[in-house]
């Protein structure tokens, strides 16, 4: 394997992991408040369909983002009320809400284009377009830095480099702001936030809000960046290997970001390699398929270290008379 | 003391429920342009209005009480057992191991095979998550949600790289035996003088399916495992203190759960299909716990809302091939329910219970 490939593959870790980023961070802002999210799947693809529709009928690929993110938010709104107002099993509202997106995207899209649950392609202005850091093509040339400015770094969508700058805000807002100690603590003990006159209901929405408009981003790249418009049931499970990632990386910002690069690298080598020949030992592409999931599983086994969820997660908080 | 007397909690909540969901399934229809009341009258006429419908309603309904029937068992306990999908393909695998390798004489004594082997691989692929979560404390619902997408990584692989015939570019397996070809409902049917579609593909699976349901109420209601499952459900902390250990009732309910969706295998893999293909299970395993919701963990309400998916699902191929609404519809209400059944199970019974409560004091 020669260093252009290795860039090559590298680069399109960066494409492949910035969904699962997006996602994995939205999943990090709801749960680290004591809402498990479970829908993140239906959430990127209701935005992923809607962006899309509107892209390809506005023209404009900002429209579009915005739709989509309206669309992810209406879903977070109803996973908000069913699990906060109405105290409702939260794992059970996701489920719902991934079934309403698989089935409302393609009813709607086969109504509105009739293509078979599909939006036409997206060229021109209806697309997110890589953009060119300054000095790329100049760099070109020069040896090992050339290739990796102007090929790795350089040309991604504007919403890859919100998505890894989102990173440090996040853990900025986390564990230095007012809003992310109460985020916290709301997610570990609802009763003690509630005792310091804040209001959990209103901040556990205000986390299912933040996590639908970043579900919306992600969705809306998957369709108008990482690929030219949206087919049935585009995201494919990333939803849930963002999930992954997040108790892979312990509801931690930072390591969010590994996690979603590791991941994001074990889909650019199956995309790339079919099947991998380790001197004699074919790895078969199903167990690339396979194993973020399974590292998950491994994790959440408590072999590497603990993966330990907020406290409060999943449970409804009623306040005491 | 209940606010409310029984039959409102089991009856009047799920079918409000059920209204609330068809009335917006309802507005979604309008929604895309099309007349809702032509819309169920295709759907009754296609899927009840002929022995060729009930066949497919019937075949169906098998699927999802079997997946409905595991999901309920597990949610006696307080686990939610989301892996339903993953145990029925792991189903499917041991059904086609079991039929494509051993010859049998007759399919009776296949299909006793078949289950037992369906259920073993359903079960064994619960086991992983259920100890996870009975000794390292890991979440069942996202273990079982990976291993969903685990068990379709190994189908895929043995499907395309192990069990494919050769020369064949189907990912699938060979056609099973003709010796263990199970009886459809037609051919049960005719010599009792009632003529049954001989299209449809419900066969005898259905008659195991409603064992299932006598089994799993006996097992529940009227066993001293029933009792500790139920119990370990509604209060862990009381069930440890009455002497029963919670690692053993996690186990023993998650494995039956898994192989009661394993065992979904012999209707749509043995009965129907008689091959294992990709995709076999078709997003059954998930409408089992809508089933379940409906059913209120009840065998009986699980076949009841077993066979109304069923009907849904059967009804939904009929408009996709008449009108321009696709299949998907079906997922919309399948959402719609579990919405409605499940997560906002408050919103429909607080009102009511005030109602009651009125009605107490009045």
């Amino acid at each position: 394997m020669d260093f252009l490939t290795i860039i090559q593959i590298l680069d399109s870790t960066v494409r492949l992991a910035t969904p699962l980023l997006l996602a994995c961070l939205a999943g990090l802002y709801s749960e680290r408040a004591g809402v498990f999210d479970i829908g993140l799947e239906g959430k990127m693809l209701a935005s992923a369909f809607f962006s899309a529709a509107v892209a390809y009928v506005s023209g404009s690929v900002w429209l579009g983002l915005l739709a989509g993110t309206a669309a992810s938010l209406v879903l977070s709104l109803i996973h908000g009320v069913a699990s906060i107002t109405f105290r409702g099993n939260q794992l059970i509202s996701g489920v719902a809400i991934n079934f309403l997106a698989a089935g409302m995207t393609v009813l709607i899209a086969q109504s509105w284009f009739s293509q078979g649950g599909r939006t036409p392609s997206l060229f021109g202005g209806a697309r997110f377009e890589g953009i060119n850091l300054p000095f790329a093509n100049e760099l070109e040339p020069v040896p090992v830095i050339g290739p990796i400015y102007s090929e790795l770094l350089s040309g991604h969508s504007v919403l890859v480099y919100l998505a890894f700058a989102f990173v440090p805000f996040t853990a900025w807002v986390l564990y230095r702001t007012r809003f992310g100690l109460r985020l916290r603590a709301v997610g570990e003990n609802p009763a003690a936030v509630d005792t310091a006159g804040v209001s959990v209901v209103g901040l556990r929405f205000a986390a299912v809000m933040i996590c639908g408009v970043l579900c919306g981003i992600a969705g809306a790249y998957l369709a108008t960046a990482l690929q030219a418009g949206f087919v049935k049931d585009m995201t494919a499970g990333r939803g849930f290997i963002a999930l992954a990632a997040l108790i892979f990386a312990k509801w931690r910002p930072w390591h969010a970001l590994g996690a979603c690069l590791l991941f994001g690298f074990l889909q650019a080598i199956a995309l790339r390699f079919q099947n991998i020949d380790l001197g004699g030992v074919v790895i078969p592409v199903q167990v690339m398929d396979a194993l973020p999931f399974v590292l998950t599983v491994v994790i959440l086994a408590g072999f590497v270290g603990k993966a330990i969820p907020p406290k409060a997660g999943g449970e409804p908080y009623v306040k005491e008379r | 003391m209940d606010v409310m007397p029984k039959w409102a909690d089991v009856v009047l909540i799920p079918l409000i429920s059920l209204f609330l969901a068809a009335v917006l399934s309802a507005l979604v229809i309008l929604g895309i342009g099309e007349d809702p009341i032509a819309a169920l009258k295709l759907m009754v006429d296609g899927a009840l209005g002929s022995t060729y419908g009930w066949g497919y309603t019937l075949y169906y309904a098998t699927n999802f009480i079997f997946t409905g029937l595991a999901v309920s068992v597990a949610f006696h306990a307080r686990l939610f057992n989301i892996g339903g999908e993953g145990q029925a393909m792991l189903g499917g695998l041991g059904v086609a191991i079991a039929c494509l390798y051993i010859p049998w004489p007759h399919w009776s004594i296949a299909l006793v095979a078949a289950a037992i082997s369906a259920a073993a691989f359903g079960a064994a692929w619960s086991a992983i998550p259920a100890y996870l979560q009975a000794k390292r404390g890991s979440h069942i619902v996202i273990t079982t949600i990976m291993f969903n997408y685990i068990a379709a990584a190994v189908l895929n692989y043995m499907l395309v790289n192990v069990m494919r015939p050769e020369g064949s570019m189907d990912p699938a397996t060979a056609r099973f035996p003709e010796a263990v070809h199970l009886p459809t409902l037609h051919e049960i049917l005719a010599p009792l003088g009632i003529e049954f579609s001989r299209a449809a593909p419900a066969n005898i699976s259905f008659i195991v399916a409603l064992l299932a349901c006598v089994l799993v109420w006996l097992l529940i209601w009227r066993t001293k495992l029933g009792y500790e499952i139920r119990a370990y459900g509604h209060s862990e902390k009381g069930a440890v203190y009455a002497g029963i250990a919670p690692v053993r009732i996690i186990m023993i309910t998650m494995l039956i759960s898994g192989g009661l969706a394993g065992l979904m295998a012999i209707n749509n893999v043995m009965g129907e299909a008689e091959r294992l293909v990709l995709n076999s299970t078709e997003g059954a395993g998930f409408i089992g716990i809508a089933v379940a919701l409906m059913g209120r963990s009840h065998p009986f309400g699980v076949l009841l809302a077993a066979i109304l998916f069923g009907f849904l699902y059967q009804g939904g191929a009929e408009l996709a091939l008449w009108t321009s609404i696709p299949r998907e519809l079906i997922v919309v209400i399948q959402a719609l329910v579990i919405l409605f059944t499940g997560a906002l199970d408050n919103m429909v019974r607080m009102p009511l219970e005030r109602i009651f409560l009125k009605l107490r004091k009045g």
